[in-house]
């Protein structure tokens, strides 16, 4: 029931001054039997309807309206006090007197007293205890797992599990009858007890007990750990030390020596600011050592070193030097050490020294560092000092270049080519970006320069161009289209220098179209794969329709269907991310690429069928003998007609059945008889094992 | 001038004695060995067909009671003397290194129900059909003493189980219920029921010694707490569990030896699922003892075989029969774990090797040496087919064996059945129950 609706019924009665429609139907009834006459009782009974609808008090009270013979004794009705009869009202006599006020409060008491509630059955309580004793139990059991697991999962097990140690009796337990009779026993035995040593139990001095007392357990525990990690500082110092005495490169006991010296003499000059005092002491050191080192000798040209060096000096120019290092060293030695100036000198030297120190290596290194593929290092570093040389004379770039060529015709090996090829690319792309960035800084670029990096570019692209005439000088080159190639490009880089792509372009294409002229698939020097991967991805982008359709035509061979398709996708990704990426990334690309040049799955796999078909194909058996019937010895080879008269050729085998399925091998060499004795299948349980087996065979 | 010379350490090739055998110098480079696993494969292939050859498990029978051998005991101090007691009430204490009965005492008038030894090894109870719990010493009685029990309790139903304390002297009968008792008193500390139907057998659990598990006929498995005087637990299995025995090395791990053929091992945590079930009888299983090491237990049936599962695995890794034994009734693992006994219906009482291909006695280090290579080569090798074949065969009485072929019919007859029903009927209308769960009938809070 809600308030608004309360707060309406309300409203309605308070209008029309009569009781006329609540909703519960008991309310209607009673009002019919008073009549409107006394507003009093009406209001009354309109207050106790409400206070009813809360819900707890639903019940109908009983009412006496009417006189009657029969009174309830149960239905006591306070109707007209405006309150509800209570227990206690009746008890009270009509005037109030102090002996019933101990009844009401029992009275009370009672009925504040809530009743007990009715025990469980038995059979529920004994399930309520065995719930709580059983979580208990399984509680306690469950310390037992770690130890159980522990014990299932270790390989062996050997019982007993924890043996039992024998008992060691206290000394003092053996010796108890036991007394120092003889008088040198007694002597020591005197002797000990006056020190307080201990007799029996021979690992604490009573001084040594009561310091340990004495000492908290925290304290005691720092102290041990201190010591413990002196102990573990010294060992490890003593270690290094073994080790760096064991080394014996010279070189590096020099090195060691001089950063020593150097580093001493710091300390003496810091010395000498703080602590006079302490710095002449440290000087008469100094000049000690230097005396020592005098008298020892160490340093004139007696040492078997020296000697043989002094031998050496005529002819070898290192040793001549090392001759005189020596010389200027003793002479230092020898000299007198007066002043404290003169070490500053000296410092002066030592830093030189420690300029020679620092090995070229160093610098190397951190070069290397700086590049962001460390499995190039090699070639890496080779780059870098192509770049440098770059920096220093960008202007003479072509001819170095140029000169390569040439050296690498000299040399005619494909693998050098290859490298040339793919160096000269780098360069090229670096050649672009920068005049590129020189465009950038001059917008309105003194034609000069321009001229220059576009005769750059001529020229190299001449040197090229030249090359490949040259590689190719055993095919036939028609020479008029030798000609339109410069032509081309003369033209091609003056309007769109930014299109860095457009630059090499044509050239490839007639170099393409040249070598598709002259049967380039027929070519087997070219099917190297990544020189390969560069023409292909070049040409379906450029030309998409006459020479893609071409290769189609010659391309269908299932052999051939594999390595195409990994090289169309290489094209298609390559492109369009050098486009995207600046230098870094491209230059790191690139080394990824050259990096993984070698690794071309399908090619290997191609191999590796390869040699499993020519491993399984049935070899001829050659039965001549050399020497037998015709002279022998070293140099000399049986004649053709022997050869092949003696040679048995072998039955060509059945087909392999892998031989329509070019990405399959298919092994046909399975011995059935050792089979039965191999594991063909395993229970799941056993994998495990099985991999452990695995391992081990 | 310096002369550069070769040095060598005579260490490394000088013998300290001559009974030193020689130094073999070895390059163990796989490499140079290419035929080393072949090798290895011959030699632990001979080794399992020797290992069959020699696999001779039946040392002794021990015979003189003069009716089938209901229950047996080990001294738990002295490794050579067991008892055991038979369906006419005798008791005979035997010596197993001379295979004789060193006493026999007439203990009670019908069956000798249970026995079982203190955990001192001074003297041991029994419990019999007459309604009596006795003690009696270990040692026999004296020159003109008579023998007679140190201690006899009437009781007022009849005792079906004993087993003592490990540690307390308090021991634990069953019957109508589960009786505590003080050794010094005639009356049990407590007892405690669930249900009414007669309980067979009770066991203390060895690491927790508070704890107790019993098996009534009427097919439960009961736990309880003797510390709070109340049972724990109950699980209802498929069919009578003939006896448990807890794994001697984790607390909470036991084996149940039920009327279906198959042994139960429980996790007394998790009364739900059992963690394995142990087929290969085909029988009734009537006795299940662990070995010391917890590691596999023994188990006797009335198929007339012991058999000997790892605990971990659901079969066994061996069987164990004679012609003559007839129904095994009872079987103990021997606390060094070399040895099985078994007591059956006719009479006798067996001694079996643990592993049926050991050498007892000394071995000299060699022949110790070849074992554990052995051993080794034949745990690298087991699952090549040829090993495994020889390795896992038995040869077995023509009634196991034509049992076993009838169950494995009946069996798959069984699952394509279940596999029928649930092929045709509704998707997931017929629940897929797993071999674990499908012995257990309820868990009993």
């Amino acid at each position: 029931m809600s308030a608004n609706q309360l707060a309406e019924s309300l409203l309605a009665l308070s209008q029309q001054e009569e009781l006329v429609d609540l909703p519960k139907d008991y309310l209607l009834s009673e009002s019919k039997d008073e009549g409107d006459g006394d507003g009093e009782r009406k209001h009354q009974k309109l207050l106790e309807a409400i206070s009813s609808l809360d819900g707890k008090n639903r019940r109908k009270l009983a009412e006496r309206s009417e006189a009657s013979l029969k009174v309830s004794e149960f239905n006591v009705s306070s109707e007209g006090s405006g309150e509800k009869l209570v227990l206690a009202d009746l008890l009270e006599p009509v005037k109030t007197s102090s002996s019933l006020a101990t009844v009401k409060k029992q009275l009370n008491r009672v009925k504040s007293k809530k009743t007990v509630e009715l025990p469980l059955n038995k059979k529920e309580i004994e399930r309520i205890h065995r719930e709580v004793a059983f979580n208990k139990t399984s509680q306690v059991l469950s310390k037992w797992d770690p130890i159980v697991l522990k014990n299932r999962q270790t390989e062996q097990l050997v019982f007993p599990l924890e043996k039992e140690e024998p008992v060691i009796a206290p000394i003092e337990h053996v010796l108890s009858s036991w007394k120092e009779r003889t008088p040198l026993e007694q002597e020591i035995f005197n002797l000990l007890h006056k020190n307080k040593q201990p007799m029996t139990d021979p690992l604490l001095t009573p001084v040594e007990k009561a310091s340990l007392q004495a000492m908290s357990l925290e304290e005691a525990k720092m102290r041990r750990a201190e010591l413990q990690r002196a102990r573990a500082l010294q060992s490890y110092y003593e270690a290094k030390a073994r080790r760096e005495k064991k080394i014996k490169s010279k070189k590096y006991h020099k090195v060691m020596k001089k950063g020593k010296a150097k580093k001493a003499l710091k300390e003496f000059e810091q010395l000498q600011k703080v602590n006079p005092a302490a710095a002449l002491e440290e000087l008469e050191k100094i000049e000690k050592a230097r005396m020592m080192e005098r008298m020892s000798l160490k340093h004139r040209n007696s040492g078997k070193w020296a000697k043989s060096k002094a031998i050496m000096a005529k002819y070898d120019l290192e040793a001549r030097q090392a001759m005189q290092e020596q010389l200027a060293k003793n002479k230092e030695l020898t000299q007198k050490l007066q002043v404290a100036s003169e070490s500053e000198e000296e410092e002066g030297g030592a830093e030189e020294v420690e300029e020679l120190l620092v090995p070229d290596a160093v610098n190397e290194v951190q070069m290397n560092v700086d590049e962001p593929n460390p499995w190039m290092l090699r070639s890496c570093t080779t780059g870098t000092r192509e770049a440098a040389t770059e920096d220093e004379d960008p202007e003479q770039l072509p001819e170095p270049v140029a000169h390569e060529v040439s050296e690498s015709e000299g040399e005619e090996r494909p693998v050098a080519e290859e490298d040339i090829l793919l160096r000269e690319f780098e360069e090229r792309r670096s050649l672009r970006k920068r005049s590129e960035l020189n465009q950038d800084a001059k917008p309105a670029g003194s034609q000069e320069t321009k001229d220059s990096s576009s005769q750059e570019v001529l020229s190299e692209l001449k040197a090229l161009s030249q090359k490949l005439k040259e590689n190719h000088q055993s095919r036939k080159q028609k020479a008029s289209s030798e000609g339109t190639v410069p032509q081309v490009q003369r033209e091609e880089p003056a309007p769109e220098e930014e299109e860095s792509l457009l630059l090499q372009r044509p050239e490839r294409v007639q170099m393409l179209e040249e070598l598709e002229k002259e049967e380039w698939f027929q070519n087997k020097e070219l099917s190297r794969p990544v020189l390969e991967g560069h023409w292909s991805e070049k040409t379906p982008n450029n030309h998409p329709d006459a020479p893609k359709k071409k290769k189609n035509e010659q391309m269908i061979d299932l052999q051939n269907l594999l390595t195409t398709q990994s090289l169309s996708v290489k094209s298609l990704a390559v492109p369009t991310i050098e486009m995207l990426e600046d230098e870094m990334e491209r230059n790191q690309r690139q080394m990824i690429k050259e990096a993984f040049a070698g690794d071309d799955v399908i090619r290997d796999f191609l191999k590796e069928k390869r040699e499993a078909v020519e491993a399984s194909k049935p070899k001829d058996v050659d039965l001549t003998l050399p020497g037998w019937g015709e002279w022998g010895g070293v140099g000399l080879k049986p004649s053709a007609k022997k050869r092949r008269r003696f040679l048995i050729k072998a039955p060509e085998g059945p087909p392999r059945k892998d031989k329509n399925l070019p990405n399959v091998i298919i092994n046909e060499k399975r011995n059935i008889h050792a089979a039965a004795h191999q594991i063909s299948a395993l229970a799941y349980e056993n994998r495990a094992s099985f991999a452990w087996l695995w391992s081990r065979i | 001038m310096k002369v550069k010379m070769l040095s060598r350490n005579p260490d490394n090739y000088v013998r300290e004695t001559k009974f030193d055998l020689q130094r073999v110098p070895r390059n163990y480079d796989p490499a140079l060995h290419p035929f080393e696993v072949p090798r290895e494969y011959v030699r632990a292939l001979n080794a399992t067909k020797l290992e069959r050859v020699f696999a001779k498990p039946f040392l002794a029978s021990l015979d003189g009671h003069r009716d089938g051998v209901n229950c047996l005991a080990k001294h738990p101090k002295n490794l050579a003397t067991v008892l055991s007691g038979a369906c006419d009430g005798e008791v005979r204490i035997w010596n197993l290194t001379q295979r004789k009965c060193i006493r026999t005492i007439q203990a009670h008038e019908g069956f000798v129900r249970g026995i079982c030894t203190r955990f001192c090894g001074t003297s041991f109870f029994t419990v019999g059909d007459d309604k009596t719990v006795k003690q009696w010493k270990m040692d026999g009685p004296g020159y003109g003493e008579e023998e007679e029990p140190l201690h006899t309790i009437l009781g007022k139903t009849v005792y079906t189980g004993i087993d003592h304390h490990w540690k307390e002297a308090v021991f634990a009968t069953c019957g109508q219920q589960v009786d505590i008792w003080d050794e010094q008193r005639t009356n049990p500390i407590c007892s405690m029921t669930w249900g009414f139907d007669s309980i067979s057998s009770v066991k203390f659990n060895p690491i927790e010694t508070f704890l107790l598990g019993s098996c009534a006929s009427d097919r439960n498995i009961v736990l309880y707490d003797m510390r709070q005087a109340t049972p724990l637990k109950k699980v209802i299995l498929d069919m009578r569990t003939n006896t448990i025995c807890w794994n001697p090395m984790e607390a909470f791990i036991f084996t149940a030896a039920n009327e279906d053929y198959n042994l139960y091992t429980f996790d007394m945590r998790a009364l739900d699922t059992p963690v394995m079930v142990h087929m290969d009888h085909v029988s009734a299983v009537l006795d299940v003892d662990y070995s010391p090491t917890g590691k596999e237990f023994v188990s006797a049936s009335f198929d007339k075989s012991i058999r000997i599962f790892p605990v971990d695995k659901s079969r066994s890794r061996e069987v164990y029969h004679t012609k003559r034994m007839q129904h095994v009734i009872c079987v103990k693992w021997t606390s060094d774990s070399k040895y099985i006994m078994c007591g059956s219906d006719e009479m006798n009482i067996r001694l079996w090797k643990a592993n049926a291909s050991e050498k007892l006695g000394v071995l000299t280090s060699r022949e110790k040496a070849a074992k554990d290579y052995n051993q080794k080569l034949k745990e690298k090798f087991q699952h090549h087919p040829h090993i495994k074949r020889i390795a896992r065969h038995r040869h077995l009485p023509k009634s196991i064996y034509s049992q076993i072929q009838e169950q494995r019919i009946m069996k798959e007859a069984r699952r394509r059945k279940e596999v029928n029903r649930i092929k045709h009927s509704k998707p997931g209308s017929v629940p897929v129950v797993s071999e674990k769960k499908k012995h257990i009938v309820a868990v009993v809070k």
